[in-house]
């Protein structure tokens, strides 16, 4: 009896060591040959280090291709999506991981690069006013297309290429997922073979927002001539290619496994004939973002990582244990906010429930809004929790031009209780007896909501202390992100009926110009029952100056007074505490110590550069 | 069976397949409406986009057919169905059958291998605990079947990842589903990349199956024909094998096939973590994508296995027991 217990104990302690072993921090156990010290050496240090201005830190310039490049000279490149790929046109995208697989195949007349200035990419020039590419009245801009570029079957780039990707998504029924990038256009014409001259409806400050970067990207006509209108997504010929596109990009498609994996290959008519450096590329999806971390940077099975939103505390374990990779963070305009509701949704005003006919009871309140806003301590929920993955901002337009980064604005918007309590005890909001405070039986109780997402989660605690310092009581609210984001009408949790007082996600402006981000927030753009919730005015602000100064912006042609214009909006924003601007999100990419050129870029796919990318 | 049976099994099996067309449409409309309850939207992670505005994320769902109302669009379904059409995935734009044509070959690889090892294991570790009750032999059975039955699988899974692929750097926790087997080097990396996922869940599985086979053998070990057959003069070799054994798979076979239908839908966790591209991994990614023509057809063909392998399973018993009878 006793050896057969003795047995079973055994085989428990054995067990249990082994989860032990696992568990505990275990040494860093490289792999016997891979990581000579020196490619260490000459990596970022600490990402903590790079983050001020986190841009372009941990890359060389893309420009500077050392000798020992050429093309074909790499073997594989790997790259991990932890959503995976599941359709290669872009036009039909339902995710940015579609954006980024298909920008080795397919690509805009011109791409953006981190810096938000145009790089070229089909074209000869960028058009300007300078060089009479854009009409002095901006009421047109011609493109010149390069004469050498082939698609990977080996026929030659027009612009009837050109002509026709505006085509397909000018068709309604096509149901284009970048068809916003194609509005305002009265013609799209092709000169002679090589020019496309774009003619807009009125004269557009924003020449640029047609075939660029993610929205722009050029299909061939040969492959999608028949594929205008609800064929596009139900004749097989028209489904076969959007899996399968033709590009003019430095990569042609191998195999795709939908949902899964991208196989490419170099495409030999890709008009830089040193370029891309390596043979192959693969893209694997799925899994989560922190498996992908311990890829990339633990166990190195993978090249590159994308968009690694991973706790701060676990990031950077991760890389401190790994060795195989470095963190790379690029700036792009995203801001995770907090946005106030000034309608009233107490479920009791059934039909009038956030119509603007029943203002807020209490957040309609200059001096609460200001109190919500000042209590809130940005700088331990950027450290503590998002690390090198956020910065505190007090300004939606913390970058370039509008500021050199977020420091400029800092001290704008520090913690500040005693200010906010003695702002609330100005306007006679009484502290009652279970410490919240009153005013005329009113209480002031709120319902904050965000997506789930354990970052967002403890976001709210954080701010739920705050606000109960200063006797707001706060009750947390968290929704599946789908339905959170989702936008059917019989939905009523969603940002677009913001059926709470509170809420908080991220975005950002897509482009380098803010118009259409900024113009999102005029009166007219309230979400109501009217527009089935669906403007984009989700808090339901109504401001006069603000919607003057829209109006001047889309006016205006002049870049300097644009940003300028941009600015007083955005300090209104903050002035009238419409939303309140919390974490600046740099999206946050991880590669391996090898790699080398990349530049991303925030305002175009992550891979728009691959073509420069190579290993040492 | 003489042939007064086997008219009796064929008009059974009739009537069970009829009886099944009412059960399988009523399973269809419930998951139908459910997921057409469950708000949701395939374009969601172009919410907080401002270069996909409302409006065009409206013209999407209008061209997807979304706006109609559920029972509107629950008939349109079953309609294109009955013509053989499952439709087509919203993200990918392709047929759905092709979509899990490409998946299932990953999912019988490792899935079914998980199985039949489990299989393989489990009924002789089960008759050898059940012959030498509370042996040392038994005792481990039992803690190993334990620890498999009751660790879920997304724990042992994090752990394996943990011990090989970041400490010991032996096996990779990337499955490479464009890997093709050519030569030995390949085949070795399609083994290396197998064993975690498959370890995981045929330790999950052969738990749980190795207690039925022993429960089983040891209700059958004590009966009086166990008796008989030991005072027959067999040997225990034969008496254990032919007539115990025999007997005690009934309940067994059935548990078997009962599984095998788990088999096509995959496992959902363990093909999350180990990024195997199997159905288990496109039902959850379809379901948070709010795809619903993808999840319609995973969930109907599951709940026809279903449906189909209890048939089999009911006529699998008159062929196991000849005491059984249709009538």
């Amino acid at each position: 009896m006793y050896r057969k217990r003795l047995l079973t104990w055994l085989l428990a302690t054995l067990v249990l060591t082994m989860v032990l072993a696992a568990c505990g921090s275990a040494p860093p156990a490289q792999a016997p040959t891979s990581e000579p010290p020196a490619a260490q050496a000459t990596t970022p240090p600490s990402t903590e280090a790079t983050m001020a201005p986190p841009a372009e830190t941990p890359t060389e310039a893309p420009t500077e291709a050392p000798a020992a490049t050429g093309r074909g000279a790499g073997d594989v490149l790997r790259i991990l999506y932890w959503q995976a790929p599941t359709i290669l046109n872009t036009h039909l995208a339902v995710g940015t991981k579609d954006w980024d697989a298909s920008r080795l195949i397919l690509e805009p007349l011109a791409s953006i690069g981190p810096d938000g200035k145009l790089v070229a990419e089909l074209v000869t020039e960028i058009p300007t006013v300078e060089n009479g590419g854009i009409a002095e009245d901006l009421t047109s801009i011609t493109w010149k297309l390069r004469d050498d570029i082939k698609w990977s079957d080996g026929s030659d780039l027009t612009a009837a290429d050109v002509v026709f990707t505006y085509e397909y998504c000018a068709d309604e029924t096509t149901a284009c997922t970048t068809a916003s990038a194609f509005d305002g256009i009265a013609s799209v014409e092709a000169v002679d073979d090589y020019t496309v001259k774009i003619t807009w409806e009125a004269p557009n400050a924003n020449s640029y927002k047609t075939f660029t970067s993610n929205s722009g990207r050029i299909i061939q006509k040969a492959q999608f001539e028949s594929c205008i209108g609800a064929a596009a997504s139900t004749d097989a010929a028209c489904q076969a290619a959007n899996l399968a596109p033709i590009g003019t990009g430095p990569y042609k498609l191998v195999d795709f496994r939908v949902g899964d994996t991208v196989l490419y290959d170099i495409n030999e008519f890709y008009r830089d004939p040193d370029k891309p450096f390596f043979q192959r590329v693969e893209i694997k999806g799925g899994g989560d973002a922190p498996s992908a971390a311990r890829a990339v940077f633990q166990t190195g099975e993978t090249d590159w990582a994308w968009n690694l939103q991973v706790e701060a505390a676990v990031l950077q374990q991760l890389i401190n244990q790994g060795g195989q990779g470095v963190l790379v963070p690029y700036n792009t305009a995203n801001v995770e906010r907090i946005l106030i509701n000034f309608t009233n949704v107490d479920p009791e005003l059934g039909e009038e429930r956030g119509q603007l006919s029943q203002p807020h009871p209490f957040l309609t309140d200059l001096a609460v809004r200001q109190a919500l806003a000042l209590s809130i301590d940005r700088r331990a929920i950027s450290e503590q929790l998002y690390g090198p993955t956020g910065f505190p901002t007090c300004s939606l337009l913390w970058y370039e031009p509008f500021a050199s980064g977020p420091d400029d604005f800092f001290g704008d918007c520090e913690q500040d209780i005693d200010a906010a309590n003695a702002l609330l005890d100005e306007a006679g909001w009484e502290l009652g007896a279970d410490g919240v405070r009153v005013k005329d039986g009113i209480r002031l109780s709120v319902i904050f909501q965000t997506s789930v997402n354990s970052l967002r989660q403890k976001t709210q605690e954080l701010i739920k202390a705050n606000w109960e310092a200063i006797g707001v009581e706060t009750e947390l609210k968290s929704v599946d992100a789908g339905v959170f984001f989702g936008s059917d009408v019989g939905n009523p949790d969603n940002i677009g009926h913001f059926f709470a007082d509170i809420q908080m996600y991220t975005t950002g402006a897509s482009e380098p110009d803010p118009t259409s981000h900024l113009c999102q927030w005029v009166s007219e753009q309230a979400s109501q029952s009217e527009n089935e919730w669906r403007g984009q005015n989700n808090m339901r602000w109504q401001n006069a100056e603000y919607d003057a100064l829209c109006a001047e912006l889309r006016a205006e042609t002049d870049p300097d007074r644009q940003v300028e214009i941009a600015l007083a909006m955005d300090a209104l924003i903050s002035s009238d505490v419409s939303m309140i601007p919390l974490v600046a999100r740099p999206r946050v990419a991880g590669a391996s110590n090898a790699l080398r050129g990349y530049n991303p870029s925030g305002w175009d796919s992550e891979l728009w550069d691959v073509a420069n990318w190579y290993k040492e | 069976m003489g042939p007064k049976q086997v008219v009796h099994m064929g008009r059974y099996i009739i009537r069970r397949i009829l009886f099944a067309i009412p059960t399988l449409l009523g399973i269809s409309l419930v998951i139908f409406a459910v997921l057409a309850l469950a708000p949701g939207d395939p374009l969601a992670q172009f919410a907080a986009d401002p270069s996909v505005p409302p409006e065009v994320r409206e013209q999407i769902r209008v061209s997807l057919g979304l706006n109609d109302p559920w029972y509107i669009r629950y008939f349109k379904w079953l309609g294109a169905l009955m013509r053989g059409d499952w439709g087509f995935s919203f993200a990918a734009r392709v047929p759905v059958i092709e979509l899990i044509g490409q998946r299932l070959p990953q999912t019988l690889q490792v899935i079914g291998l998980a199985y039949i090892i489990s299989i393989c294991l489990a009924i002789p570790i089960g008759i050898i605990s059940a012959v030498k009750p509370y042996s040392a032999f038994d005792n481990i059975a039992t803690t190993f079947a334990f620890i498999g039955f009751s660790v879920p699988t997304f724990f042992t899974g994090l752990l394996l990842i943990l011990i090989f692929s970041v400490n010991l750097r032996w096996l990779p926790f990337i499955y490479n589903s464009t890997l093709e087997v050519t030569d030995w080097n390949s085949f070795w990396q399609q083994v290396k990349q197998m064993i975690m996922p498959v370890t995981v869940l045929a330790l999950y599985q052969t738990g749980t199956l190795t207690r039925f086979v022993r429960a089983s053998m040891m209700e059958n070990l004590p009966m009086d024909y166990t008796r008989t057959a030991r005072a027959k003069g067999l040997n225990e070799r034969n008496v254990i094998l032919w007539h115990v054994l025999r007997n005690s798979m009934i309940p067994v076979a059935t548990l078997i096939a009962l599984g095998v239908p788990t088999i096509f839908t995959g496992a959902i966790v363990t093909e999350q973590i180990f990024r195997i591209n199997g159905i288990g991994e496109l039902l959850i990614r379809s379901i948070q994508n709010s795809d619903t023509p993808v999840v319609m057809a995973i969930t109907f063909i599951f709940a026809v296995l279903v449906v189909s392998f209890n048939l089999i399973v009911d006529v699998l018993y008159g062929v196991l027991d000849p005491r059984i009878r249709y009538e």
